[in-house]
């Protein structure tokens, strides 16, 4: 029973919920704060782990290189994607996102891309490099069930950390008077143009910042793991807007909270079903149902949240009461 | 009245001794429909100039063309001498030509100060990287906070200024979006029917704010399409039927204008049709 509640609490603290938290930011501002509809966070996140890695791995760059590169390619997503579609009402903002981002995935998994990308099977081995800036001596650190590597604690503390400085600048920015005028674009364009304000310019701006942090998180994502084309799907990009509107799309800290209690329910949920069925509690599941039952608690639960908090956890509820 | 303002006889497209606006052959078409189609026209500086017409005359869409809202398909304007066509709806305002909407457009769910705020120009912290430093900006922020304020104070707004912009009534939002048009410190204020939907008390309040930017030098176009209600107020009146210019001129003058009393009741209400004659037709 304790390690069940170790796995949930280890998954609250995952480097990869700070990822997911980060992605989230992104979205948060973009829709939280300038109403723009990015279905395609998870393309974002996929030139992040794709650009790191194979600027690491085909173009030998160094680390702060690779992160440079895939920011640089980031932006230019961001740039291209906007063009088209900020001038336009914010539905198509969504049909462009949603399909670059499938198209990317298809193009980075096709066997012909193989000598950059992987193909199917991905990438790995770039990480060296990070983990050689890890200043923490080696050994075992933590105490009872959390008990980490210094690469473990590393990858913990730079996402971390990295979690709270997005959310400083979530927070700085949308109190400065350019988050006023994002905020105004999302209530109305229109009267924000009247104003003397350049509507396009704002909303560019905030379509790349919002993806240069899905960038990061993309980057944060893979350095534990490898870079593997199925993770890029459109459920990436739902997890994280499910996050978002679990803690509240308008809330600097809402992303963040969200990523944890999504990780937390969903390791939670796991993990107790699974001792469930272990132990003939549970006789009418399989293990290999649990799985799937998982997500339908998660969603369960996304649904009466909506119903009877739709605003999510940290929203105000006084800004509800004016959608009519 | 006249010719304080006009050069010569109240016709359509006379010019003015000082005019801020001058447009030239505007036109612009919706499919088959000639929505606007103006030949030459002038707004005199420093007056309060109504633009009326029964509903589909175009005024709305000619509003949105000079605002840089809707291009049309032919035809230029000068501001104050620069050219306008072509412009930017943002630069149109920046220019000092500010507009307001038919329908009212608070900023909902951001407080009646932060939508007075948001009006104002030359905030440093509007740029992305000046806003991550505070220090950048916060002397501008509390000049415009001051003014917004005193604007505020003069719409009798001030009381709500923390409350949500959704929370005011209709005619309370048409009070917020004129004193925010202000924040931007206009030279013309163009107000797209400023008294639609207002109950009849506050239509006086409203009246009364639009001669206050007269006085305050400002030139004022704004579109209603009830005739009496711009009598009192306006210096000038332009009347627009079907796309066109079809009678300019003093208030008074243009009330008795056959030409305008066609456009608002039909060129044929004072030919009787005759009891007996629809009773057959049916």
């Amino acid at each position: 029973m304790d390690l069940i509640f170790s796995n949930a609490v280890n998954a609250l603290f995952d480097p990869m919920t700070a990822a997911y938290a980060i992605a989230a930011i992104g979205i948060a501002l973009h829709f939280g704060f300038t109403g723009l509809l990015n279905f395609g966070q998870a393309s974002f996140m996929a030139v992040g782990a794709y650009g790191f890695a194979i600027a690491t791995i085909s173009f030998h760059l160094p680390f702060w290189g690779a992160v440079a590169v895939s920011l640089g390619l980031s932006a230019l997503l961001a740039f291209l994607l906007g063009i088209p579609t900020l001038r336009l009402r914010s539905d198509y903002l969504a049909i462009v996102t949603i399909a670059a981002s499938e198209m990317l995935r298809y193009v980075v998994s096709t066997t012909s891309a193989q000598p950059l990308t992987g193909g199917p099977q991905g990438l790995n081995n770039y990480s060296t490099e990070f983990y050689g800036l890890n200043p923490i001596p080696a050994g075992t650190y933590g105490f009872w069930n959390f008990t980490y590597s210094e690469r473990d604690v590393f990858i913990r503390v730079v996402s971390w950390s990295l979690v709270i400085v997005f959310a400083i600048l979530l927070a700085i920015l949308v109190r400065s008077p350019w988050g006023r005028v994002i905020k105004g674009i999302r209530e109305d364009e229109d009267a924000v143009r009247s104003l003397g304000k350049n509507v396009y310019a704002y909303k560019m701006q905030s379509l790349i910042v919002g993806g240069l942090m899905g960038t990061i998180a993309g980057i944060l994502f893979v350095i534990p793991r490898s870079v593997q084309p199925g993770n890029y799907g459109t459920q990436l990009t739902f997890f994280l807007w499910t996050m978002l509107l679990l803690g509240g799309a308008s809330t600097v800290i809402g992303s963040v909270i969200g990523a944890m209690i999504f990780w937390g329910l969903l390791s939670l949920s796991d993990d107790l079903l699974r001792a469930g069925v272990d132990n003939g509690v549970i006789t009418f599941l399989t293990n290999d149902q649990v799985g799937t039952i998982r997500f339908m608690i998660v969603g369960l639960g996304l649904m009466l949240l909506v119903i009877f908090r739709p605003q999510g956890i940290f929203g105000n509820k006084k800004e509800l009461q004016f959608n009519g | 009245m006249a010719n304080e303002i006009a050069k010569g006889p109240s016709v359509p497209g006379v010019a003015k001794h000082d005019p801020i606006l001058v447009v030239d052959n505007v036109r612009k078409q919706f499919g088959g429909l000639v929505a606007v189609d103006v030949e030459h026209l002038e707004i005199p500086r420093g007056m309060i100039t109504a633009l009326i017409g029964p509903n589909g005359a175009g005024k709305t869409t000619f509003f949105n063309l000079l605002t840089g809202f809707d291009s049309p398909d032919s035809g230029s304007w000068t501001f104050d001498g620069v050219k306008l066509s072509g412009v930017p709806s943002y630069k149109v305002a920046r220019m000092g030509m500010v507009r307001t909407f038919q329908l009212t457009k608070s900023l909902n769910l951001l407080s009646v100060l932060e939508n007075m705020r948001l009006g104002a120009q030359k905030q440093p912290g509007e740029s992305i990287w000046a806003a991550l430093f505070k220090p950048l900006w916060a002397k501008n922020e509390k000049a415009i906070t001051e003014r917004a304020e005193e604007l505020l104070t003069r719409f009798k707004l001030d009381t709500k200024s923390g409350d949500f912009a959704a929370s005011l009534s209709g005619g309370q939002r048409k009070l917020l979006e004129m004193a925010r048009a202000l924040m931007t410190q206009p030279r013309m204020v163009m107000l797209d029917e400023p008294m639609a939907g207002v109950n009849p008390a506050l239509t006086q309040s409203l009246l009364e704010h639009v001669r206050g930017l007269k006085d305050e030098g400002m030139s004022v176009l704004f579109v209603e399409h009830d005739m009496h209600m711009v009598r009192n107020i306006s210096d000038w009146v332009i009347v627009m039927a079907e796309g066109k210019v079809v009678a300019e001129g003093p208030p008074n003058e243009v009330m008795k204008n056959p030409a305008v009393i066609d456009a608002y009741l039909g060129a044929h209400h004072d030919s009787d049709l005759g009891a007996d004659k629809i009773a057959k037709g049916n």
